[in-house]
């Protein structure tokens, strides 16, 4: 497991992380490898896992009936895909697909939801990184959804 | 005291003498005999407006303004002073940087069009009665339309051989403050000649001051006497009360940080309340310089004009652009109005923009007061800045 | 053309439209030539207002590169009735010029550093004249980044053109759209999302921004939180124009003309106005 703690501990979510605290989350990652097509998540699945992307490009969509997936964001390199594992239901609420070639780390989540109960400063040193992220992502979707570039009627 | 009439000749710029109203008089006609067009302060309209004068008799003798913030009345006066009041609604920017200009016009070719610049005629002006206020008004306008990057022709034109006779202010105005904006009420320079009217029991004259080599010109051809010293200490305090009476004061120490410092406070709420944006104040304000222009054709299509015409921050298409107006509010205009007058022109030109003659007030409709506004910022500013600035 | 009328400001120049080009449903790129003489230098980021015949006038940024010496190019939309009228104008039609006017882009000062050049949406017109000029001259600078965000594939400025830098060597390209569609594989989300991605040293890097001011506003929040200095950032503003020329007091932004100030402004010196409501 020693390449992949350092493989981990590389990844810029990660950046500046105490060894030991990234010896535990090391712990529960794996490699993963996806092909262009294949999902990562679908909606409605357990959030089991959530990816680090360390190569190639996710795209995030929902699939509305009748009609052709509608992609509303890709994630790349240095991004993490899946907020969902970190509260109830713990479902994914939309589809994750690999555009291309994508190799991630994915942490298994319910090793890490347990590991939180049971360490509260670890469960807080996590939530320090892990809520910048998804507050950045809301700031994000709120400019996306503005339509700033859609032409106003005079 | 002696009276004898000086001999015609050279006189040195800075002269002193005294005219009597037929020297007055004589001063209008030796203008309108050297073609300039003559315009000063008249009564019309219940106001006393700046239009052409054909002689003494066309100025409002024995008249004064009483004005207050939203209030303008005549009232005779007790004697039959010519320039017994302050200002009226208009200034000389009416004059110098006209209501309505045509630009130019263009007429269509077989392919294409063509462009005709404009008339460039324009009457050589000569005002009487510019105030110590007007003449900082005039010289901002300068600053502003003639010494940009680029010139408004027009206005360069129009400025081109005035002949100015300023009159010092016997009376303050109710919403006066010259005297805080340091514009007044004595006049001190651009002025071509400046007169000081003398009143007392048996005796209407004029201290007369030239203050360019064209003022000594007219003025040596004008009948007139020494001044005595007198003369001139009487016209000193004559200024000096005046002085004393301002109607308002404004304090600008550190005004335009407090302003730029403070866009968000909660008295531009409240001014937005009253404001009925009609634009009032930036008619009648002698600086005030907003343009816009239009595109008129006729109903063929064959020929089109552009004219430019006066327009207001108060409009509020003044702000429009891609599909909204970026000031939809009232108070937002208001801030916009106060701060680039008293604040942001400083930035850009140097000083403020304001000269303290009162017309904004005087002519609200709801009385809103530039000096009440600022002193409501200055009082309980939300955001402090340090003294001294 | 007389004299007089070559020394008034308000006068607009005859010029001919040479070429149009559609690359929009509400937007076409004009190529114009002058009448007589020729066009005036001008440099990056600076516009001219052009006059359709008794309709009126539109302040349009060139969109052209500085150095083909014989025409304007500018790209316009149609979003009323002047800029319509312009937008509209055929191969040989007459129309009036005034300019160059406005501030440029910093394309001189950011020679030694790292470059980037983001746009969104017709943002990309404005920020075409330093990225034709960055790349005449791709040896005097660092590292050099696109970015460039738009609405949907479809809304894809110069689509040709961003293909063309994208397949050299010596430049990053990023493109992102709002909403995607079924084909396409590119990034999906806004363009300050491309910046953590994009390769730049921000101690040595220059920031010329351009696009809707919201955009704007997010896009210099996300350079500085990527290290990037306020004095490194250009963003390129907009306000109401008449006149162009400093004289008629509409285009104030602040104590500035975004006319003669403007319209490039360096972002430490709006950053605290730009956050001001109505301003």
């Amino acid at each position: 497991m020693d390449g992949l703690e350092r493989i981990v501990l590389a990844h810029p979510f990660f950046a500046g992380l105490e060894e030991k605290i990234g010896q535990v989350v090391a712990g529960c990652a794996r490699n993963h490898r996806f092909n262009a097509g294949e999902y990562l998540g679908h909606e409605g699945e357990p959030a089991d896992e959530v990816f680090l992307i360390r190569h190639g490009k996710v795209a995030l969509e929902i699939l509305p009936p009748g009609q052709p997936a509608s992609v509303f964001s890709t994630q790349g390199v240095g991004e993490i895909v899946g907020a969902s594992w970190l509260v109830p239901p713990y479902r994914w609420r939309f589809d994750a697909r690999a555009l291309e070639l994508t190799r991630a780390i994915g942490i298994d989540a319910r090793c890490l939801r347990e590991k939180f109960e049971a360490d509260h400063n670890l469960g807080y040193e996590m939530m320090k990184r892990f809520l910048p992220v998804v507050m950045q992502q809301l700031d994000e979707t709120r400019l996306q959804i503005l339509d700033v570039y859609g032409k106003r009627e005079t | 005291m002696a009276s004898v009439d000086l001999p015609v000749g050279d006189l040195p710029v800075g002269t002193k003498a005294i005219l009597s109203r037929q020297g007055l008089q004589a001063l209008i006609d030796v203008l309108g005999a050297r073609g300039y067009r003559v315009l000063g302060p008249t009564l019309r309209d219940g106001a006393i407006v700046y239009d052409d004068l054909a002689g003494v008799a066309d100025l409002p003798a024995g008249w004064t303004d009483v004005q207050q913030a939203g209030q303008y009345r005549l009232e005779r006066r007790a004697d039959e002073a010519l320039f017994g009041y302050a200002v009226g609604p208009s200034s000389w920017k009416r004059f110098l940087h006209p209501p309505l200009e045509r630009l130019w016009q263009t007429q269509r070719t077989s392919n294409g069009f063509t462009v005709t610049p404009p008339d460039t005629t324009v009457p050589k002006f000569a005002f009487l009665g510019v105030r110590a206020c007007e003449l900082h008004a005039i010289q901002i306008q300068d600053t502003v339309l003639k010494r940009g990057p680029y010139r408004d022709t027009g206005y360069d034109r129009r400025r081109q051989d005035n002949f100015l006779i300023a009159v010092n202010c016997g009376t303050a105005g109710g919403t006066c403050f010259c005297v805080s904006m340091k514009t007044g009420p004595a006049v001190d320079s651009g002025f071509d000649l400046a007169l000081t009217e003398l009143l007392d029991a048996g005796s209407h004259r004029f201290l007369v001051e030239t203050g360019s080599a064209a003022g000594a010109a007219v003025l040596a051809e004008l009948p007139r006497q020494a001044a005595t010293p007198d003369d001139c200490s009487a016209a000193q305090v004559v200024v000096a009360r005046t002085a004393q009476h301002m109607g308002r004061s404004l304090d600008t120490d550190g005004l335009k940080q407090l302003l730029q410092a403070n866009p968000d406070h909660k008295r531009w709420e409240a001014v937005g309340e009253r404001c009925l944006s009609c634009g009032n104040c930036t008619m009648v304000c002698p600086t005030c310089f907003c343009t816009a222009v239009a595109d008129h054709s006729d109903l063929a299509g064959e020929t089109a004009e552009r004219v430019r015409r006066w327009d207001s921050c108060f409009n509020p298409d003044f702000s429009y652009i891609h599909g909204g107006t970026v000031r939809t509010e009232t108070k937002s205009r208001y801030r916009q109005w106060i701060t680039h007058k008293l604040a942001s022109w400083i930035d850009q030109f140097g000083t403020a923009g304001c000269v303290g003659c009162g017309r904004c007030m005087t002519w609200c409709p709801v009385g809103i007061d530039i000096t009440e506004e600022a002193r409501a910022i200055r009082d309980n500013p939300a955001v402090a800045v340090p003294q001294g600035g | 053309m007389s004299a007089a009328v070559q020394a008034d400001p308000f006068v607009p120049d005859p010029y001919r439209v040479v070429r149009t080009r559609r690359e929009a449903r509400d937007i076409t790129t004009l190529e114009l030539v002058p009448l007589a003489g020729e066009r005036p230098d001008y440099l990056p980021g600076q516009f001219n207002m052009l006059y359709a015949f008794g309709v009126g006038e539109v302040a349009i940024s060139m969109s052209g590169d500085p150095a083909a010496r014989g025409s304007f190019v500018h790209t316009v939309r149609d979003v009323g009735r002047a800029s319509g009228a312009v937008a509209n104008l055929a191969a040989g039609a007459m129309v009036g010029v005034r300019g160059p006017y406005g501030s440029a882009w910093p394309t001189t000062a950011a020679e030694g550093s790292d470059v980037l050049l983001i746009a969104g949406g017709l943002g990309l017109a404005p920020l075409r004249p330093a990225i034709y000029q960055v790349l005449a001259h791709r040896e005097r600078y660092g590292r050099v980044v696109l970015l460039y965000g738009t609405r949907t594939p479809d809304d894809i400025l110069y689509r040709p053109q961003l293909e063309q830098w994208r397949r050299r060597l010596d430049v990053q390209v990023m493109v992102t759209v709002d909403h995607g569609d079924a084909e396409w594989r590119g990034d999906v989300g806004v363009v300050p999302k491309l910046i953590p991605r994009a390769g730049f040293d921000p101690h040595h890097a220059l920031a010329m921004v351009c696009g809707p001011e919201v955009m704007m506003r997010f896009t210099a929040d996300a350079l500085r939180q990527a290290g990037i200095g306020m004095e490194q950032i250009y963003l390129s503003m907009e306000r109401n124009m008449k006149c162009a020329i400093g004289l008629c007091g509409h285009c104030q932004f602040g104590a500035d003309f975004v006319c003669k100030d403007g319209p490039v402004m360096r972002y430490d010196r709006i950053a605290d106005i730009l956050a001001v409501r109505e301003i």
